[in-house]
């Protein structure tokens, strides 16, 4: 069991620091809670929606309503852009203050970023040189600095997920995903 | 006999070993993911739809099944030891999950969780086994109009529950009917927004949208917000609850049980709903509430055992009326789809070894995760250690060789990479990625029950009112629709006359 001996002086200072009530956790996750995207991002995201509402009813309406009784194709997809176009004007209205939504882009958005464009260039490189090197290549970029593990342990641990990776889909369920060897 | 026949023949089915494998490998990947903060249930069963193809109907939803609540264990893990829930719906017990923990007691909190879940879980799965059939059984008899007034309700429900803001869930979920459109119209055979691209006349796949929304979107969000990660677990001792911790707790867990079995039935509900409720209701139970948030065990047996509960309990919406009650259970609504199986009320009685053999297939895996979270908690305590940089890599890869699997298509890959960007910035913009792909997997079943309903009820849509179910329906569609606004204007009003009061007050003075 536990509890053989003392707990020491500091150790009990910590505990009692870090016991909060739900209210008070509450607050600490709300302090550590990103910031809500605000005014800005609300305005531009509803304008997309908007276009997007716009362009279906535009879209719907070239396919033809019809009647309810006897709906043509652009019926229904009508309906449904116009509910995104009005309801995306009442979130302009009501969200031109900002609210509580979303989250603000900060310095590490950037890593979400990187790591959408190492994606493409793995799409892309895959059908030309095989999945190893660009695996490889995405694994050791996104331990090595949007991870931040260390160049040796990046290296270490990629080459054996990739190697893992192979013996899986290519040794064993022999798949046909491109590959160089 | 007539009952039990086809219940019994479901374990026949859950103890083939294929089945058996499936179903522990399931519950392995629930538990893990449940410990591991950032990947969600609803995403790994996404990331994983690929692995789905090559098996039996039955097989595919037992694993993804066990991921599901499987979650709702691993997750305790992480609220316990280090006050960060590993799912939403073990929020409530970091409360007093982690007091206890710091008290020395981290292993009676996750022992005591456990025995909850597995109760919880148990009791879920014996509601499931005899209120199914009635629904099924009820459902039977609906119709078009029934049906478009379920799928508008529960999509509005989800879309409401959600976090955030709720007109840009509705926003997404009306976005996410209009994308169900693409493809050809199945009444009139015309070409729906396909730009004469022929890989868009079958309409757009549902996997590559799942994937990458939740998915690739969830693992791209996680870049960015591991850099708030927390520090390394403490070590857990003697799992095994004593006799008095149990007593203590028993009257929680019942009552959890019980109420997270039918929050997890409704449309909208669910894990994470039930454990708050769970949590609100002993806390309002006890002599002294006071305790709560100091280490009381009733903060962890009750909201433990009803996220069991709803997770299994929300089965019922799904599989005996096809309606999903939330996102996670949409992707398993789309993944019986592309294994030919739509789900319904006809279900049970066409397909009994399927539905029988996913219900029974839990208690299986409840067993087996009461087995991994006493005996073998140290093991999972470990996996925490593994550091979330280099997890990163091996889902992503996961995900990206699974999609070009599927049908062995560079252009799949890239449209999950394409979607897992939008998912990632929707999170950014407050738009929920759930209400989308639901309302998505809902879309054609919505339109073409609405359209079949118009056809019966000659293009009048105030016959929707006039049958009783449909009305009933409708109804609470509108006032779930209608509520908020109403709850703002008497805000408002309330200030305003709490205002003019105080004038009138001072004008006195």
């Amino acid at each position: 069991m536990r509890a053989d001996h003392a707990p020491h002086v500091e150790e009990a200072a910590v505990q009692e620091e870090e016991i909060l009530t739900p209210e008070q956790l509450a607050e600490v996750w709300a302090a550590e809670a990103p910031e809500p995207a605000g005014p800005v991002a609300n305005l531009l995201s509803s304008l997309v929606a908007l276009a997007l509402g716009m362009g279906g009813l535009v879209l719907s309406l070239k396919l033809g309503l019809g009647t309810p009784a006897e709906p043509r194709p652009g019926m229904w997809p009508f309906v449904v852009s116009l509910v995104v176009a009005v309801l995306s004007v009442v979130q302009i209205v009501i969200g031109r203050t900002g609210g509580k939504d979303g989250e603000k882009f900060s310095a590490y958005s950037w890593y979400a970023a990187i790591g959408f464009a190492t994606l493409v260039g793995m799409v892309l490189l895959m059908p030309v040189i095989g999945f190893e090197i660009p695996s490889l290549l995405l694994c050791f970029i996104w331990m090595r600095w949007l991870g931040g593990e260390r160049w040796r342990s990046a290296t270490m641990y990629s080459i054996l997920i990739v190697g893992a990776f192979y013996a899986i889909f290519i040794a064993a369920l022999g798949t046909t995903i491109p590959r160089l060897f | 006999m007539d009952f039990f026949g086809p219940v019994l023949d479901g374990f026949g089915v859950v103890l083939d070993p294929t089945n058996l494998l499936y179903c522990l490998l399931g519950v392995a990947i629930g538990m893990l993911i449940g410990v591991l903060p950032g990947l969600g249930p609803a995403a790994t069963i996404a990331i994983l739809l690929p692995m789905t193809y090559g098996v039996e109907p039955v097989t595919a939803i037992i694993m993804l099944a066990g991921i599901f609540y499987g979650a709702q264990y691993g997750g305790t893990i992480t609220s316990v030891l280090l006050r960060i829930p590993g799912e939403a719906s073990s929020v409530v017990t970091v409360f007093d999950g982690y007091v206890l923990a710091k008290q020395g007691k981290a292993g009676t909190a996750l022992g005591i969780a456990a025995i909850g879940s597995f109760i919880g879980g148990t009791v879920g799965i014996i509601g499931l086994t005899f209120l199914a059939p009635l629904v099924a059984g009820f459902a039977l008899d609906f119709g078009p109009p029934e049906y478009t007034a379920l799928a508008l309700l529960g999509i509005l429900l989800v879309a409401t529950i959600s976090g955030g803001s709720k007109i840009k869930a509705l926003i997404a979920a009306a976005f996410g009917l209009f994308l169900a459109t693409v493809g050809r119209d199945i009444f009139t055979g015309a070409e729906r927004f396909t730009f004469d691209n022929l890989s868009l006349a079958d309409g757009i796949d549902f996997v590559p949208i799942a994937m990458g929304l939740f998915g690739l979107g969830e693992i791209l969000y996680n870049l960015e917000e591991r850099h708030r990660a927390a520090a390394a677990p403490v070590a857990v001792a003697n799992v095994w609850p004593s006799r008095k911790d149990l007593k203590q707790s028993s009257g929680a867990i019942g009552r959890g049980s019980v109420l997270g079995f039918f929050l997890g039935i409704l449309p909208g509900g669910g894990a994470t709903i039930a454990s708050l409720a769970a949590y609100a209701v002993e806390k309002k139970r006890a002599k002294d509430p006071s305790r709560f948030g100091k280490g009381a065990i009733e903060g962890v047996a009750g909201p433990e055992s009803a996220n069991n509960a709803a997770a299994t309990s929300s089965f019922i919406p799904l599989l005996t009326l096809g309606i999903p009650a939330n996102a996670t259970m949409a992707i398993i609504f789309g993944a019986l789809l592309i294994q030919g199986v739509t789900p319904g009320p006809q279900l049970i009685t066409e397909q009994p070894e399927l539905f029988w053999g996913v219900v029974n297939s839990m208690y299986i895996g409840n067993i087996l995760l009461l087995i991994m979270s006493i005996p073998l908690v140290g093991l999972f305590v470990r996996i925490l250690r593994i550091r979330g940089a280099i997890l990163a890599p091996i889902t992503a890869l996961i995900t990206m060789l699974g999609a070009y699997t599927i049908r062995n298509s560079m252009f799949d890959v890239m449209l999950v990479v394409l979607f897992g960007a939008l998912g990632y910035l929707m999170k950014k913009f407050g738009f929920e990625p759930g209400p989308l792909v639901l309302a998505f997997v809902l879309g054609s079943l919505l339109e073409s029950s609405l359209r079949r309903s118009l056809l019966v009820l000659e293009g009048d849509p105030t016959g929707f009112f006039t049958r009783p179910i449909s009305g009933t329906l409708l109804v609470i569609f509108v006032m779930v629709a209608v509520w908020p606004m109403v709850k703002t204007v008497m805000n408002k009003r309330k200030k305003a006359n709490a205002l003019s009061l105080e004038t009138k007050v001072k004008e006195k003075v």
